[in-house]
């Protein structure tokens, strides 16, 4: 199961490394539906089935699409042609290298890597799937967080839609 | 002249949509429970039941040429019917009847009569032109060869098709 | 020695996960791709007063062989003007996906101890869905690969449609959930094999004051098929290569075995989703009236292999009838126009689907 995960893990790596690379947008964007496959899988290997599930429905089925037909209509020789300056590349570097430091120390501290943590449907305690107990968690300690997200969302829609009816200018 | 096209107005039951469906999906499923069931005789199976014995009188098939009850070819090569097709499928090269024979007076005859039957589109202007009523649309509509060469009938192939056709007009008898 | 017995049993359920794999997905879903264009043209023949392929084989059924050999040994063009790699990828990414959902759906109690799934997963309907809504990569990618007009114009309806259709594909199966209380399709089988089936529920517990559920379930059920129609590009939803407005839509550059491909990633596409609708509507594998349904929380070991086999054989039945509605459905029905199937996608299953997940929580709050 082990080979597995080096799989995926090498999958939403270089994915993720693809996006960068790829100066054809398209395939950026299809890099990152990859990279999101692979992290799906990752999650599922974790016994995380809804979290893996959602991650491919959501993220790689619904926006990266949508992601992916703004791109389309996009001018893709002249994207493909625009140059990289290299100051950004280095801080990109930077920033991206500082990042891995930052998240080694954090985990090294609180020695997260140190043995293996029992499986998910054992933690629950009460043998439940992680679906339920989600659901459990989101209906009775989170209700607030998310009716405050709710709400957010739909000021979001509301706005979309105000904003692109036509006769206001 | 730009008009509105009036819409019909629907009632709520057929806005659904489903009754729409369902009465359309009697009509096609009626058609395939009669068709399954053979109540109803839809297609023929052709290569193994032909439509031959049905065919009209004035049918338009394969071109041929005819021989009468003399056993004379009743092409006299007056190149009328190579004129007159329309996509030049005839080709005609006559040739003098020779003295000694008994049609001499009729003077030509085909030495070479080929129709290309790729270029023929049976439109049977030649059996309608022919002075001589030596050309006839036959029945034959399975006209098929492996390559071009196989597709050109020949004066033997025309005649073997033709055969001998009597009760014609006959204005080479000796009578007259 | 506890690691060993840990390494054979997993060598044992990854055999006995390839035997399914193999048996289900290529011996089963595959040739019954093949059957339904078989069935396709037949039944189309004879609704339209035809006869259809009756040649190649006994009453035709070879020509789907034939059409294979036709598809393999064609020359398989690539146009000059098209991206390359995204046209070669394309076929491919409709394909697979539809395969993949196969995973979870199951097509049989057991057999020989071995539950007749290929992946028992808990979250069933949401792993299918997930997988589903990649098949439109496949499509946006061949309509913008192959980099001119129609193609593109089926790929930019084909997503627009598909995204749309999602929304109340997922929404028309909450109040099912809601019922069950349950994301494991094999579980809500067994439900409703005891219990009777979400639309036709007359024994078990199904009767009696649980009958009020037909009502939400029934709308569910319209929403939850014209949305498949949609999702799977279908008349009287097939805008995306519609032959009057667009050649052929997305693959009008495809030939060979890459169109192959699409044409059979779409009759894949159609059998699962009728495996779908069967295992959540119609009770998956389980016969009417309760006969032969194992108890609830028997294990598998407990059902014999007779039983296991009528199972299988029971979802496949229903299976081809419903693929059969599918076509029955494809032949009857003339082509939305696009606007009238966003309005149908927003305006009225959306908003249907939402108030049916409402309507089934009062009645479920009623009944309780």
């Amino acid at each position: 199961m082990t080979i597995l995960f080096y799989i995926f893990a090498a999958i939403a790596i270089f994915g993720g490394i693809g996006v960068v690379v790829y100066k054809n947008p398209v395939t950026s964007a299809f890099s990152m539906v990859f990279s999101f496959l692979g992290l799906a899988a990752l999650f599922i290997q974790l016994d995380a089935y809804l979290v893996g599930t959602l991650q491919i429905l959501v993220y790689a089925g619904a926006i990266m699409v949508l992601f992916l037909f703004i791109i389309m209509l996009l001018d893709v020789p002249q994207e493909e042609k625009r140059s990289f300056p290299l100051t950004a590349g280095v801080g990109a570097l930077a920033v991206g290298l500082g990042l891995i430091v930052a998240l080694m120390i954090v985990l090294k501290k609180s020695g997260v890597g140190e043995g293996t943590l029992p499986k998910l449907e054992a933690a629950s305690g009460k043998g439940l799937t992680d679906i339920h107990k989600i659901g459990e968690l989101l209906f009775s300690t989170y209700w607030f967080p998310i009716q405050i997200v709710g709400l957010l969302l739909l000021v979001a829609t509301i706005g979309v839609v105000v904003l692109s009816r036509k006769e206001l200018r | 002249m730009a008009y509105t096209v009036k819409r019909p107005k629907l009632a709520w039951w057929e806005k659904l949509y489903l009754p729409g469906l369902a009465k359309g999906l009697r009509i096609t499923l009626g058609h395939f429970v009669k068709t399954l069931s053979r109540k109803k005789k839809v297609t023929m199976q052709y290569p193994e039941e032909k439509w031959d014995s049905s065919l009209p009188e004035h049918y338009r098939g394969a071109p041929a040429l005819v021989t009468d009850e003399q056993d004379r070819e009743r092409c006299v090569a007056c190149q009328l019917c190579e004129f007159i097709c329309p996509p030049r499928a005839i080709t005609i090269n006559p040739e003098e009847i020779p003295s000694d024979d008994k049609w001499a007076k009729v003077e030509k005859r085909p030495k070479k009569f080929e129709i290309d039957m790729i270029r023929c589109i049976y439109c049977g202007m030649c059996e309608e032109v022919c002075p001589e009523q030596a050309i006839f649309l036959r029945k034959d509509y399975a006209i098929t060869g492996t390559s071009r060469a196989e597709m050109v009938h020949d004066k033997e192939k025309l005649y073997e098709i033709g055969g001998v056709r009597e009760g014609l007009v006959n204005k080479w008898n000796d009578l007259k | 020695m506890d690691l060993d017995i840990l390494a054979v049993s997993t060598l044992h359920i990854t055999i006995a996960a390839a035997i399914k794999v193999v048996a289900f997905v290529f011996l089963t879903i595959l040739p019954l791709v093949a059957l339904s264009v078989w069935a396709e043209r037949r039944v189309s023949a004879a609704m339209q007063d035809r006869v259809g392929p009756n040649r190649v084989g006994p009453l035709g059924l070879l020509q789907p062989v034939a059409d294979g050999i036709k598809f393999l040994l064609k020359e398989d063009f690539t146009p000059k003007h098209v991206r390359k790699g995204f046209f070669w990828l394309a076929p491919a990414l409709t394909m697979v996906p539809s395969l993949l959902t196969c995973a979870v759906i199951p097509f049989g109690s057991s057999l020989f101890g071995e539950k007749m799934v290929i992946a028992d997963l808990d979250v069933g309907p949401l792993f299918v869905f997930a997988i589903a809504s990649l098949t439109v990569y496949g499509i946006v990618l061949a309509g913008w690969a192959s980099n001119s007009k129609y193609p593109f114009l089926g790929g930019v309806r084909s997503t627009s449609q598909m995204i749309s259709y999602e929304i109340s594909l997922g929404l028309s199966i909450v109040p099912l959930i809601m019922i069950y209380g349950e994301l494991n399709l094999g579980r809500i089988v067994q439900d409703q094999a005891v219990n009777g089936w979400a639309m036709l529920p007359l024994w078990g517990e199904g009767l009696g004051k649980n009958l009020l559920l037909w009502i939400p379930v029934t709308i569910s059920f319209v929403i939850f098929t014209t949305s498949m129609f949609a999702e799977t590009n279908r008349l009287p939803f097939d805008l995306p290569e519609c032959e009057t407005e667009l050649v052929a839509g997305y693959h009008t550059e495809y030939s060979s075995m890459k169109f192959a491909l699409f044409f059979l990633g779409e009759y894949a596409a159609m059998i699962i989703g009728s495996g779908l609708a069967v295992t959540l509507f119609f009770g998956g594998w389980s016969l009417p009236f309760g006969w032969l349904a194992p108890e609830t929380g028997a294990a598998a070991a407990d059902i014999p292999w007779w039983h296991g086999a009528i199972h299988i054989l029971t979802f496949f039945a229903k299976v081809i009838v419903f693929i059969l509605f599918f076509i029955a459905v494809r032949w009857t029905l003339p082509r939305f126009r696009y606007d009238q199937l966003m309005d149908l996608g927003w305006k009225v299953f959306f908003e249907l689907a939402i108030i049916n997940v409402i309507l089934t929580a009062i009645i479920l709050w009623v009944i309780k």
